[in-house]
């Protein structure tokens, strides 16, 4: 338990003492409680909340109000602009730039262009996914204000969280204090930013 | 560098100088001479002593632009230290030569017409045993590069052989001797001169009694005139001759039957039926071969009148292979067969008694058969005697041509062409017992290597080591075994670098011109020879000259001597046809062979001759005809033995002959008479230079002057492990457990003619294809090349490889990289047999890149290396090559070579001097192939591109562009040309019937087609050969199981 | 896998995860194996030998470089030889680990989570060292970048008929692909490990890596939908690499390379070397790292029935082969089988058919595919066989083609087997060096095995096994 020892120190020593609070954290067990008091929440007015879990867990961001993402859409794009270069660069070069007789096949032997095309067109798409999918989370981020409660360091292990942002418009650190904790969770805490 | 340009003067072959000295400007010869004797520290001070006068900076200027611009700048000075300490290595080249001052003179004034980068031809000889080849050679910058044939020349017309082709490569052979040396140390001719003067005169007072000189068969008149000369003049000295590969049996021969030594030569354009006796006069080494092939193949038009060709052999040779029918049999029963055949066309010989390999039936139909051929084409046919059967064979031989009225149709006689006709083992065996009886006080040896290759049981080497002759002077071109062995060793000037003449087959003399300056001062056998005469200063030139003087009647002189230079044969003095009569009808039998025990010959090497061009690289690596063996001699014996006697390839054996031994590698042999072995003469040197020594095994210690050429009585014993034998072919037979392959394509003239298109594979259509088809630049352009090889001609001589190796700059990569199968040849010529493995039918194919319209290479090919050309060339871009091998893996023809390690000598600088300047040399990790010397063809398109600006009409090239093995080809087996072009001589040959693509159902559409093979057998004989094929010993599973 | 402690009766299967296992339980024992866990002797002697390996691959490609392709058995006929024999067999392993993590995530094959993490880092390796020698392996390595489309002043274009241009856009895509692939499986895990390490050095590095993740469900909702749509793209680039690398083959005219079989072949010889290769390393790793509640028999049962799967197509493709040569009617083609069989290298051919056809068959028996030590052996034997398949195809093909004046052999230098062993030696240093520094199974994907991990209410979505 030192660690969280030493993360108390942190919190205590963190200079952001009154400063404007970021949100407020509720922690819980299990998957089933988050589910739940994330769904009450949401229920309860709340839109701008975010829901932290070790793992993946189905219907979470639709519990919270996310519907749907643009990475796949990325991903579309990205494929179709690598497959198009790909060809065009083949037709360029083969029968525009630098026409050769290779072999005696046409200067346009199109069926030999097809593997160099499909690859790029995965390769594109592949890196747009992951690009895609970072840069819309935001990612890299390395400083984080969920980080400043020391609890938040089990969200990679066992634990699961879920914070009202005091940019919502119904927050108010008390009341939201009050109906967070009014979700059975195992603590609430404020997350100073 | 410096090198060519020294060599300016003489190497214009115009006597005035070319370019003057001028005083103020120095050169590097000179600067070499400035720091000649200083060594170490001292040597770089002077050279920066030197470096401060205003002549060297200027010197600087001309000789290399790039070291002069550093060197003007201060700081690059040792930079430029370095330059100048490469170029003098280089240059140490020269540095080895003492050459007068007044003829180094650097090339430093444009001489009148030399054209940089245009090469030029001169006429010139390169003799073997004294017989001349005549030869064009491509000087580029006054460097000979290049050997061709000299269309005028009638024992050529543009063919060559590869001796000669090869000969270029002995010229830069870095192990050439470069000085003259007494015991070893060097010494300078006026020394050598002074040194031999005393002896002289001595021997002069004594009529020159201890004065023996030795010399290679000479044909030279000017030579031979020389000596006779200082005979005269000394009637006790005496001119020993000596030869290893020579034609005593020939002349003896011509005295059994007319009484007199008389030169025989065949007009085989005339000849309807042909009977070889042991004769392979189909390959070079025979005199006339380059002719004979020329005029045989003509005749071997199954659309023309087709000759036939009956071969009885010994040992299978390349002529065998293309017999019609073929009958192998030991060297000594030939003349028992050639004594019933003799009968059988009546001319009263009695039948010799059957031999061990013609059991009676056979033999005896065969025998009438060809007896009744050649009764049917009476004037129309040769009997051709080999070099190596008995006097006796040889007079039945000319017994029969007269029975058949061939003598003044097919067959002449004339004057012997050899000067000095003498019995080569008798002249020797003479001047062996001259020298331990301690009559010789000055032997002269002129040439040639009689203390390797003179017979076992004179022991030459040890008659010369002794002390009973006092001055031994050996001039040669190597330090070799002979040379060692002499106190005085003169490096002997290479044929290109010499004047003199020579006679062809036919007597035809061509005088010998040097195309350079002699690299290392080497002398000729003139110029020893006037010292003998007591006449020295005289050089070749003017003793050639002074000769022909005197023969020339007309007027004129210089016209003649101009014209003659430039023709490179002498008019009117080919031997007029001399007849003889006949003078008895019975010949002595020479002892018959007993039925049984291994019969032993020995045959000269077909790549290295008699083991003169054991140091000749090209020729080393020369795949041998029949066996493709390079870099070794085998043990040659037929399956049959070999399965009796549980022998394989490779496997080491002992073979005894005489009571002496050697050992060797066995190589079984299709073809090979049974209880028989052959031997090839010319390996085992001990003291041939880098290439030649310690290849192969050397079996002059057996060959003895009783059996020069076969003997009988040979033990063979295995004596277990296994030698290597570096073999460029694999697999020597079209058959494959699952059928024939369709390599070669031959049928007999019959089958032919009933159906003439039987080659035509059927190629699949055009338009099978994925893509809609392209029309591409050569359909449309003025240009599309092609070649068609007529495999009918072909008779494998190798001209073509050695041509091409020479032409293109093709490195020699040793036996072990040809053990692993990386030779780099561009062209080979495939080598199968077909048919019962005792007997089989043998065929030749030459395979050149293919050229293929749908190239597999290319379309692999990543980076584009190697793409179709405008003109329809297969290009490889060197430069481009990142060397995947994937082209050689996807070229069904495996025609492609890879270098596979650093191949090029980059360092030697002879060989820099060597290198055909219009082809890149490839350098390590790139792949390499024919194409189609495109070098030539670039030349050729440039000179009638700017001609037709000239002319202001457009002129086309035509048929005078031709390939170098084209060229060379004395069968004039190849054609190459424009398939645009509806008239050239490729479209009318591709129009034949018999014209074929190898392996056309790949539809790789090859633009080098072969002209299907035709037989004439008799048809009486057809039933006896035709039978299934029994393949040999795949080599290449072989090897596996060995390994 | 709920359905395991719910209805555990139907699903007699040894679980994916033994039983007992918490989220922290899990996370302990892998990311321990990383932060916890002492450097043991075993470790250190192991790395030694295989990190000396390597250097004598760094010795023989100095070598290389210096003397030229020479030092290698090729000539001409054949023109590849090890190094080709050696591209094909590592590529060819390098596909477990994409197919795993690709393949069976799009068929919700939850089992793979435990071991698709150092499949996909074998996968990396191999294809790094299967990338070794398309490169060295040209005469003139220093410019093997033309193989490259780059603008330059020749105005000069790789030739894109040629197989070998496809390779290299194939290979460097797969490289890449399973690089980030495994990458974005490393991020949550990454954090796990930023957020447990003490040492703050390694807070430091792993939090650099982890990219500042922190789990938040939108971050899920993209990663999920990003990770599916890379499987899904690599799936077909996974089958799409060993067809192309089969083109270098099929393409070509050579009888045993141009055939048709040889994409579909080639893709399930890759599969079943990869899964041998994912055997070897899993079996001994499971044992000395005690992971074997998450790498449990099941696992191994499974590979072992996909090499079973896969080995049948192989055999189907060299029966096919077979046929071909007698239906054919090419008689170079049935020349060619005649050769396989009674040729100088008929041993490599029989020795083939043994070790990947005959063998294997035994793993239809459960005893065999349960016994670590059998499977493993089989597993071995396989990859031989593999390498020979591959030493048939290009060598034995090679040697015996269309002119018979060609035919040649093959006979390998202590430089490519040094080569060869050298290459296993680096695979080998990075395994080692992967162990120690990552979570070699997924702990994230090992949450979601738990029953906990799964919210009733979507119990109707839920993965079935």
């Amino acid at each position: 338990m030192s660690m969280t020892t030493s993360r108390d120190v942190t919190v205590y020593e963190s200079p952001i003492e009154g400063s404007p609070s970021y949100g407020m954290m509720a922690e819980f067990d299990s998957a089933e409680e988050l589910m739940a008091a994330a769904h009450k929440t949401h229920d309860a007015g709340y839109q701008k909340l975010d829901a932290y879990s070790p793992f993946p867990i189905e219907g979470l961001a639709e519990a919270i109000g996310f519907h749907k993402n643009r990475v796949s859409l990325v991903v579309l794009i990205g494929g179709m602009i690598g497959g198009i270069s790909a060809l065009a660069l083949q037709y360029w070069v083969a029968v525009i730039t630098y026409p050769t007789n290779v072999g005696g096949r046409p200067y346009f032997s199109w069926p030999s262009f097809i593997i160099i095309t499909f690859e790029l067109t995965i390769l594109f798409g592949g890196l747009s996914a992951v690009i895609g999918m970072l840069g819309l989370n935001g990612l890299p981020m390395p400083y984080h204000p969920v980080f400043n409660v020391p609890a938040f360091a089990k969200a990679t292990e066992n634990k699961f969280f879920l914070v009202v942002f005091s940019s919502d418009p119904n927050y108010d650190a008390a009341r939201t204090k009050a109906f967070l904790a009014s979700l059975s969770p195992r603590m609430v805490a404020e997350v100073p930013s | 560098m410096s090198i060519d340009e020294n060599k300016t003067k003489a190497a214009s072959a115009k006597g005035p100088d070319v370019c003057p000295t001028k005083r103020n400007q120095l050169d590097l010869a000179t600067v070499k001479e400035q720091i000649a004797d200083t060594t170490g520290p001292e040597y770089w001070r002077s050279l920066e002593e030197l470096a401060g006068t205003e002549e060297f900076q200027e010197m600087m200027h001309r000789e290399f632009p790039k070291g002069a611009s550093e060197w003007l700048d201060d700081f690059s000075r040792r930079g430029f230290l370095k330059t100048m300490g490469a170029s003098l290595a280089l240059a140490g080249l020269t540095g080895c030569t003492r050459m007068p001052d007044t003829e180094i003179v650097p090339y430093v004034k444009q001489p009148e017409n030399v054209i940089p980068g245009r090469p030029k031809f001169y006429a010139t000889a390169f003799t073997l045993g004294g017989y001349a080849s005549p030869i064009l050679v491509e000087s580029h910058m006054f460097r000979p590069t290049k050997v061709e044939g000299n269309p005028e020349h009638p024992a050529s017309l543009g063919g060559t052989d590869i001796y000669a082709q090869a000969s270029i490569l002995d010229l830069y052979d870095p192990d050439r001797a470069k000085d003259i040396t007494y015991l070893g140390d060097v010494r300078s001719w006026p020394a050598f001169m002074e040194a031999v003067k005393g002896p002289m005169s001595v021997e002069t007072r004594m009529a020159g009694s201890g004065v023996r000189i030795l010399t290679q068969g000479v044909t030279s008149p000017t030579l031979a005139s020389q000596i006779k000369s200082y005979l005269d003049a000394n009637p006790q000295a005496k001119w020993h001759v000596w030869e290893p590969v020579n034609r005593d049996n020939v002349y003896e021969g011509a005295k059994l039957a007319f009484g007199e030594a008389v030169e025989t030569r065949y007009d085989f354009s005339k000849a309807d039926v042909i009977v070889s006796l042991d004769a392979d006069f189909l390959y070079a080494g025979f005199p006339g071969s380059t002719r004979y092939t020329r005029d045989f193949a003509a005749r071997r038009n199954p659309d023309g009148n087709m000759n036939r060709l009956y071969v009885i052999e010994s040992t299978p040779s390349s002529t065998g292979m293309k017999a019609d029918h073929r009958w192998p049999m030991r060297a000594g029963e030939i003349e028992g067969y050639a004594r019933t055949l003799a009968a059988g066309i009546g001319t009263g010989f009695a039948a010799g008694t059957a031999g061990f390999n013609n059991p009676a039936g056979g033999a005896t139909k065969f025998d009438k058969t060809v007896a009744t051929d050649l009764s049917g084409h009476r004037g129309s046919s040769i009997v051709i005697a080999g070099d190596h059967q008995p006097p006796s064979v040889h007079a039945i031989a000319h017994a029969m041509n007269q029975a058949l009225g061939n003598v003044g149709q097919t067959v002449f006689y004339s004057e012997p062409v050899d000067a000095n006709p003498v019995k080569r083992g008798e002249s020797l065996n003479a001047l062996v017992d001259d020298m331990r009886s301690g009559k010789v006080d000055l032997l002269l040896i002129l040439g040639g290597n009689p203390a390797y290759d003179a017979p076992a049981e004179l022991d030459f080497a040890s008659a010369l080591k002794s002390n009973a002759v006092e001055t031994k002077v050996y001039l040669g071109t190597h330090r070799n075994e002979t040379a060692e062995l002499c106190q005085w060793h003169v490096p002997e000037a290479h044929y290109l670098e010499s004047w003199s003449d020579a006679r062809a087959y036919d007597g035809t003399a061509t005088i010998i011109q040097p195309l350079i300056e002699p690299l290392y001062g080497g002398k000729t056998a003139h110029e020893i020879v006037t010292i003998l005469a007591g006449q020295p200063g005289l050089t070749g030139h003017d003793l050639v000259q002074q000769y022909w003087q005197k023969q020339h009647t007309g007027a004129d002189f210089d016209a003649f001597w101009r014209k003659s230079l430039h023709d490179g044969w002498i008019e009117g003095t080919q031997h007029a046809p001399k007849t003889v009569a006949l003078k008895s009808a019975s010949f002595s039998a020479t002892q018959s062979m007993p039925a049984s025990g291994f019969e032993l010959n020995f045959r000269r090497d077909p790549s290295i001759y008699d083991g003169r061009f054991a140091n000749n690289g090209w020729l080393q690596e020369l795949p041998k005809p029949l066996t493709k063996l390079t870099w070794d001699n085998p043990i040659m014996i037929g399956p049959a033995m070999a399965e009796r006697l549980k022998l394989n390839f490779k496997d080491v054996a002992e073979l005894e002959f005489n009571g002496k031994k050697v050992k060797g590698a066995i190589w079984i042999q299709a073809g090979h008479p049974d209880n028989s072995i052959t031997v090839f003469l010319g390996y085992g040197r001990t003291r041939a230079g880098r290439i030649g020594t310690d290849t192969g095994f050397d079996v002059y210690p057996l060959r003895t002057s009783q059996a020069p050429w076969f003997g009988d009585g040979a033990k063979l014993t295995a004596v277990g492990g296994i030698y290597q034998l570096a073999s460029t072919q694999g697999y020597q037979t079209m058959e494959t457990p699952v059928g024939e392959r369709p390599l070669v394509m031959e049928r007999s003239l019959e089958e032919y003619k009933k159906e003439p298109n039987f080659a035509k594979e059927e190629e699949p259509a055009k338009d099978l294809t994925l893509y809609k088809p392209q029309e591409f630049p050569y359909e449309k352009e003025a240009y599309s090349w092609g070649m068609a090889i007529d495999l009918n001609s072909c008779v494998g001589c190798n001209n073509c490889i050695v041509a091409c190796q020479s032409e293109n700059n093709i490195a020699v990569v040793g036996k072990e990289q040809t053990l692993k199968g990386r030779h780099m040849h561009w062209l080979r010529v495939d080598a199968y047999y077909n048919g019962p493995r005792d007997n089989p039918k043998g065929f030749f194919q030459p395979v050149p890149c293919m050229q293929c319209e749908n190239a597999p290479c290319e379309l692999v090919c990543p980076v584009q290396a190697t793409i179709h050309s405008s003109e329809g060339l297969n290009d490889m871009v060197y430069n481009r090559c990142v060397g995947t091998r994937y082209c050689s893996n996807n070229c069904p023809y495996k025609v492609r070579r890879f270098n596979f390690l650093l191949f090029q000598d980059w360092e030697t600088p002879q060989f820099k001097l060597m290198r055909n300047p219009d082809v890149t040399i490839r350098s390590r990790g790139v792949m390499e192939k024919c194409t189609y010397c495109v070098q030539r063809i670039s030349e050729h398109r440039i000179d009638t591109e700017t001609a037709s600006v000239r002319e202001g009409k457009e002129i086309r090239i035509g048929e005078e562009l031709q390939t170098a093995c084209q060229q060379s080809c004395p069968a004039n087996a190849i054609v190459f040309g424009n398939l645009n072009d509806p008239n050239s001589q490729v479209n009318k040959w591709k129009a034949l019937p018999r014209n074929y693509s190898m392996l056309a159902e790949l539809n790789t559409r090859p633009r080098t087609t072969y002209l299907a093979e035709i037989r004439n057998p008799n048809p009486e004989l057809q039933s006896g050969l035709q039978s299934k094929t029994e393949a040999l010993v795949p080599e290449a599973e072989l090897q596996a199981e060995r390994t | 896998m709920a359905t395991q402690t719910q209805i555990p009766a139907p699903d007699r299967r040894v679980p994916v995860i033994a039983p007992g296992h918490t989220f922290s339980t899990i996370t302990d024992k892998i990311s321990n194996i990383v932060l916890k866990r002492p450097i043991s002797l075993g470790w250190i002697f192991g790395f030694l030998i295989v990190f000396s390996m390597m250097n004598v691959l760094m010795m023989c490609l100095g070598y290389l470089f210096v003397k030229g392709t020479g030092i290698w058995g090729i000539n001409i006929p054949i023109g590849w030889g090890f190094a080709i024999v050696n591209f094909v067999w590592w590529i060819g392993i390098g596909h477990a680990g994409t197919l795993i993590s690709a393949i069976l995530a799009l068929l919700r094959q939850t089992w793979r989570n435990s071991i698709n993490r150092f499949a996909e880092a074998m996968t990396l390796f191999a294809v790094a060292c299967a990338g070794i020698f398309p490169l060295v392996h040209t005469g003139r390595p220093w410019l093997a970048y033309w193989l490259f489309p780059y603008p330059n002043t020749m105005n000069y274009w790789p030739n894109f008929r040629s197989p070998l241009v496809w390779d290299v856009f194939a290979v460097s895509t797969y490289l890449t692909i399973s690089l980030v692939f495994w990458f974005i499986g490393l991020i949550p895990d990454l954090a796990t490990l930023r957020d447990r390490a003490e040492n703050p050095l390694l807070q430091k590095i792993y939090g650099l890596f982890a990219m500042g993740w922190r789990g938040s469900a939108r971050h899920w909702h993209r990663y999920e939908s990003a990770y599916l749509l890379l499987a899904g793209l690599a799936t077909p680039l996974v089958l799409s690499v060993h067809t192309v690398v089969s083109f270098d083959f099929a393409v070509g005219i050579v009888p045993g390379w141009h055939t048709t079989i040889f994409p579909p072949y080639f893709v399930a010889g890759a599969i079943y070397s990869g899964f041998a290769m994912v055997l070897c390393l899993a079996i001994p790793i499971r044992s000395i790292y005690g992971l074997k509640d998450f790498i449990t028999e099941r696992h191994l049962e499974t590979s072992a029935k996909v090499m079973l799967a896969t080995g049948l197509i192989v055999a189907y493709g060299y029966f096919m082969e077979g046929f071909m040569g007698w239906y054919s009617g090419s008689q170079f083609d049935s020349f060619l089988l005649w050769n396989r069989f009674h040729g100088p290298y008929k041993w490599c051919y029989l020795g083939l058919l043994a070790s990947n056809i005959l063998i294997p068959q035994v793993l239809w028996l459960k005893k065999f595919r349960v016994s670590t030590g059998w499977l493993w052996l089989i597993s071995f034997v396989v990859l031989v066989g593999m390498w020979l398949e591959r030493f048939i195809i290009v060598i034995v093909s090679l040697s015996r083609d269309f002119v018979n004046s060609s035919f040649g052999m093959y006979y390998p230098t202590k430089w490519d087997w040094m080569t060869f062993a050298g290459t296993i030696g680096m695979f080998l240093t990075f395994m080692w060096l992967f162990v120690r520094v990552l979570p070699m199974i997924s702990v994230f994907e090992l949450r979601m095995l738990l029953p906990e991990a799964h919210v009733h209410e979507n119990a109707a979505e839920e993965v079935k096994p």
